[in-house]
């Protein structure tokens, strides 16, 4: 592709994205913060991002495709038994899983 | 509970969250998106200004595999706007946690521009313990922050992820699935709990029938029976 289709893919997608932002911006101004709609609102997008988690994870388009499901998971296992072993900690769950996939692909191929 | 409180403290603070995690995870993630942005025919002042402008990696990653694979201007465009849908209702889930002042549009505006599943996660868990008056300051240094390692390693990659062996960058690539679901994981709210349980139970179905709009689906429909489930004196007990 032109340098120029590149430049409109990247503003054109900027400005795309820029519109759902804006959306809540302006959504925002109108609902009672401690009403049910924004409850509601709140669980919408907790699923949103839970089920953005679990397709990277267990459905993923990234090269995290190329290792096997079971890996991915026993790496998810690892990394929640360590960061609850160590009190919560969040570098401590995300290194072990982390490096416990790249060492599990190293083995296994 | 004493919040934190104070310019000083509190920008420390948020230099100190952000360079604790979440900057390193945006580093090494946008490295993947940095290399993917080279393989799809982007210079590295384009890859650069999509993390800086776009700022949401789902909607980065389609603009360049379209784009790899020679699709339309629009239909790439169209793409990357689905992918970050999910904008709409963090961005009204995250202003009432930040503030209840009344604040101008166009702050508001940049407030919503620089919001990132990683600042929305880690704010929102955060807040709590922040005095009301500092948590904007707090949110703005902590999303620049990560901002900048996100620039950062975008070109990093760009220039650098060919020569890393594989397992070592899968597992780069892994670490930032891994930090938002340890992340959320510390959501406190049974409808919150019930709706991220859900999120997961649903996606699955959700990409199977309606690939293009799964996330919108599974949001719907799994806030929707995790705010009503939430309510009921059973699931608040359970979860």
């Amino acid at each position: 592709m032109s340098n120029e289709t590149l430049w409109l893919i990247v503003l054109g997608c900027a400005a795309a994205t820029f519109i759902w932002r804006l959306l809540g911006v302006v959504v925002v101004k109108k609902i009672n913060p401690d009403g049910a709609l924004f409850e509601w609102v709140t669980c919408v997008s907790y699923a949103m991002v839970a089920g953005l988690i679990f397709r990277m994870i267990i459905m993923p388009e990234s090269r995290l495709a190329e290792v096997s499901l079971l890996v991915r998971c026993a790496a998810v296992a690892i990394a929640f038994a360590a960061y609850f072993g160590f009190r919560r900690m969040l570098l401590a769950g995300v290194l072990a899983g982390s490096v416990s996939l790249s060492v599990m692909v190293s083995w296994f191929g | 509970m004493t919040q934190h409180s104070g310019t000083g403290r509190i920008f420390k603070k948020a230099i100190v969250d952000s360079l604790s995690l979440p900057a390193f995870i945006l580093l090494t993630t946008m490295m993947g998106f940095g290399s993917l942005a080279r393989s799809a025919g982007f210079s590295p002042e384009m890859a650069a200004l999509a993390t800086a402008l776009i700022w949401g990696l789902p909607g980065q990653l389609a603009m360049v595999e379209l784009t790899t694979t020679g699709q339309s201007l629009f239909a790439i465009i169209f793409a990357c706007s689905l992918a970050n849908a999910r904008f709409f209702p963090m961005v009204v889930s995250f202003i009432p946690t930040m503030t209840r002042q009344r604040t101008g549009f166009f702050q508001l505006a940049l407030f919503a521009q620089l919001l990132s599943i990683n600042s929305w996660a880690m704010c929102m868990r955060q807040f709590p313990d922040i005095d009301p008056d500092f948590r904007k300051f707090y949110y703005i240094v902590f999303a620049a922050s990560i901002l900048s390692a996100a620039i950062a390693g975008t070109l990093l990659g760009y220039y650098v992820s060919a020569i890393l062996p594989d397992a070592l960058l899968l597992g780069l690539i892994f670490l930032s699935p891994l930090f938002f679901a340890l992340v959320l994981s510390a959501a406190s709210k049974p409808g919150e709990r019930a709706s991220l349980i859900l999120g997961c139970a649903v996606v699955p179905l959700a990409h199977l029938y309606f690939p293009d709009v799964d996330l919108l689906i599974t949001g719907v429909v799994g806030g929707s029976l995790g705010y009503l489930l939430g309510r009921t004196s059973a699931v608040q007990r359970l979860l």
